[in-house]
């Protein structure tokens, strides 16, 4: 266990300083701008997979939480003109909240009652926010981009590492939940409910932790995005899309293990950006879709299922 | 500036608005109160059946209600296919294929609208007929026809539902497998097939729903992702699987939403279904006339 956490971090470090030395080196924009989406989308996905997949709660509000995320950032600049960190950090707290009140409203929820629960709260805030002429209503709002700091040259590839390096920290943050009590609790709740609470394990308390976590960290993930694009609308930061693509990134990775998540991210978020130069983001969606239900009727444990069942078959071939 | 004659107004139009409400949801009721099974996608077939009255109307001047009818029988067979696939990968392998499940109809909803867009393009479709566009004055409150069909066809559709699952064979066997299924085996009959029955009638709903939904307002794609609200709203109010509850709580629906259209304006409508449908979720989950 040690090992592995030494092994982990310092591929953490690597992966950091990588990333860096890209800023760095390269001096086109176009790979950070489109290498920051992907990054993005391991972010949602690996958080996502904390309540969708070890505790089995099938959230379809991705969008709410990215939405938030986005809108807390906008509040910050037309309000105080925060800084970027400052906006993340606060879309993390605004995020969690939003968690913990999904969590206390769903808590006797299940299966497809929570899902449809997740969507309702995500369209209730997004008619709020549309509604909301601080934040500039139904039409938007454009931002400006403060002054780049250095080492930085540009303001998108300060923004590609600081989406990394919470890549960094979802990634950590759900590995740790995976090898702690909380993980085998909520995958204990996820096979069966009742067995664990009668077993001892805190469901409700484990369910609305997952909540809040998960809700903070793609709250945080979602945030960067107001200056990434410099506007936002309501339309497009809750749009019910992110749900789509988060649920298919984690479900078509597998989401037994944390890797899962961040290869179906990495995996179609690739695909994404090569053929959105080439093909409409319509044909996009539909790709994604079709793989989404190719992947849950034929492989159902994911990437991760056909590769350990390769293994498998291997060794008891050997 | 908020007058009895405006409310009165508002409940009379969400009246109508309701059983609409109850035509588009009654399907629902079937497959997910009734069958459990986690239709997520109900709203893309409806906004699907559409679209296939448009083509019907745009190129062969067909009556929309026609064209829905005609549409039904192709629905019925989606909706054969749709469940055994669905029983053949999911049901069958017991719980953990739940939540594998819900995202199978998510995704299947999204590959419908996709599809759409690609086909037809984001533009809002509308349908043409002798009575859309006519309306009918009662005193000074000024009733579109097209409102009062969508009404007419609604209520007899609800009812006739309700009548046959009350009253034919094969009704009570659908409402026999929701309420148990183990006893339908013992008593000789296949549960499968009386469900997969059961999925198709619910699906073919929507041929005549997809209709009166073309008819009551212009449709684009993206029209499903309100209606997930309204029609969950409605079954899940209406206690999973009460036909005549579902008629019930469509009306509550209706009638809320018209009057906060009239009070607060359109822009907080698509907002009203899912604060209702959490708020029985919340408060009262076995609905209005809980099983």
């Amino acid at each position: 266990m040690r090992a592995g956490s030494i092994v982990f971090w310092f591929g953490a470090v690597v992966f950091l300083a990588a990333v860096f030395l890209m800023t760095q080196a390269v001096g086109n924009e176009y790979p950070f701008f489109a290498g920051y989406v992907i990054l993005q989308f391991v972010v949602l996905s690996v958080a996502w997979s904390i309540l969708g997949g070890y505790a089995g709660y099938v959230n379809f509000g991705t969008n709410a939480f990215f939405g938030v995320g986005v809108y807390s950032a906008v509040v910050l600049v037309k309000a105080f003109q925060a800084p970027l960190a400052a906006q993340i950090v606060v879309a993390a707290v605004v995020g969690s909240l939003l968690g913990l009140g999904v969590g206390l409203l769903t808590l006797r929820m299940r299966g497809i009652f929570f899902s449809i629960a997740t969507i309702a709260v995500a369209i209730i805030i997004e008619t709020a926010v549309t509604n909301w002429r601080f934040v500039g209503g139904a039409a938007g709002i454009q931002l400006q981009r403060p002054p780049v700091m250095p080492p930085f040259d540009s303001y998108v590839k300060m923004l590609f590492f600081v989406q990394a390096l919470l890549v960094v920290i979802a990634v950590a943050t759900t590995r740790a939940i995976q090898n702690s009590r909380i993980g085998r609790g909520l995958q204990a709740l996820r096979d069966d409910e009742l067995a664990a609470e009668c077993a001892g394990v805190p469901t409700l308390r484990l369910k609305l932790l997952a909540c809040v976590i998960s809700g903070a960290l793609i709250s945080a993930g979602g945030a960067p995005a107001a200056m990434y694009l410099q506007y936002a609308n309501p339309e497009s930061a809750f749009n019910l899309n992110y749900s789509v693509s988060v649920l298919a990134m984690s479900l078509i990775g597998g989401t037994t293990h944390w890797i899962g998540p961040v290869l179906g991210a990495v995996l179609l978020g690739t695909t994404q950006q090569l053929s959105a130069v080439t093909i409409s983001s319509e044909v996009n969606v539909l790709v994604l879709g079709i793989m989404l239900v190719l992947f849950v009727v034929g492989a159902p444990k994911g990437l991760i299922g056909l590769v350990r069942r390769r293994s498998k078959l291997e060794r008891a071939g050997s | 500036m908020f007058s009895l004659d405006l409310l009165r107004d508002a409940v009379v139009l969400g009246l109508l608005l309701g059983c609409f409400y109850a035509a588009v949801s009654v399907g629902l009721s079937i497959s997910f109160g009734l069958l459990d099974v986690p239709q997520v996608a109900h709203p893309a077939f409806l906004v699907l059946a559409s679209y296939g009255v448009y083509l019907c109307n745009d190129w062969y001047d067909i009556d929309p209600l026609l064209a829905g009818l005609l549409i039904s029988p192709l629905f019925f067979v989606i909706g054969l296919i749709t469940y055994r696939l669905y029983y053949e990968t999911f049901e069958r392998r017991g719980s953990d294929a739940a939540v594998r499940g819900i995202a199978f109809f998510f995704g299947v909803a999204f590959i419908i609208e996709v599809l759409i867009i690609l086909q037809f393009g984001v533009d809002q479709r509308s349908v043409s007929a002798a009575y859309i566009g006519k309306a009918w004055r009662l005193g000074d409150l000024r009733i579109p026809m097209r409102q009062l069909v969508a009404f007419a066809v609604a209520l007899a559709l609800t009812i006739s539902l309700a009548t046959y699952l009350s009253k034919t064979f094969m009704g009570r066997a659908i409402r026999a497998v929701a309420q148990d299924e183990e006893g339908l085996r013992l008593m000789g009959a296949n549960p499968v097939r009386v469900k997969q029955f059961a999925f198709g009638i619910a699906t073919a709903v929507l041929g005549i729903a997809g209709a009166l939904l073309i008819i009551v307002a212009p449709v684009d794609p993206t029209l499903d992702r309100v209606y997930i609200g309204r029609t969950f709203c409605v079954v899940v109010m209406a206690g999973l699987g009460s036909i005549t509850g579902t008629l019930a709580a469509a009306l509550i629906l209706g009638v809320a939403e018209s009057i906060v259209l009239t009070m607060f304006g359109a822009s907080w409508a698509p907002a009203i279904s899912f604060a209702l449908l959490l708020g029985v979720l919340a408060v009262r989950p076995q609905g209005l006339l809980g099983r």
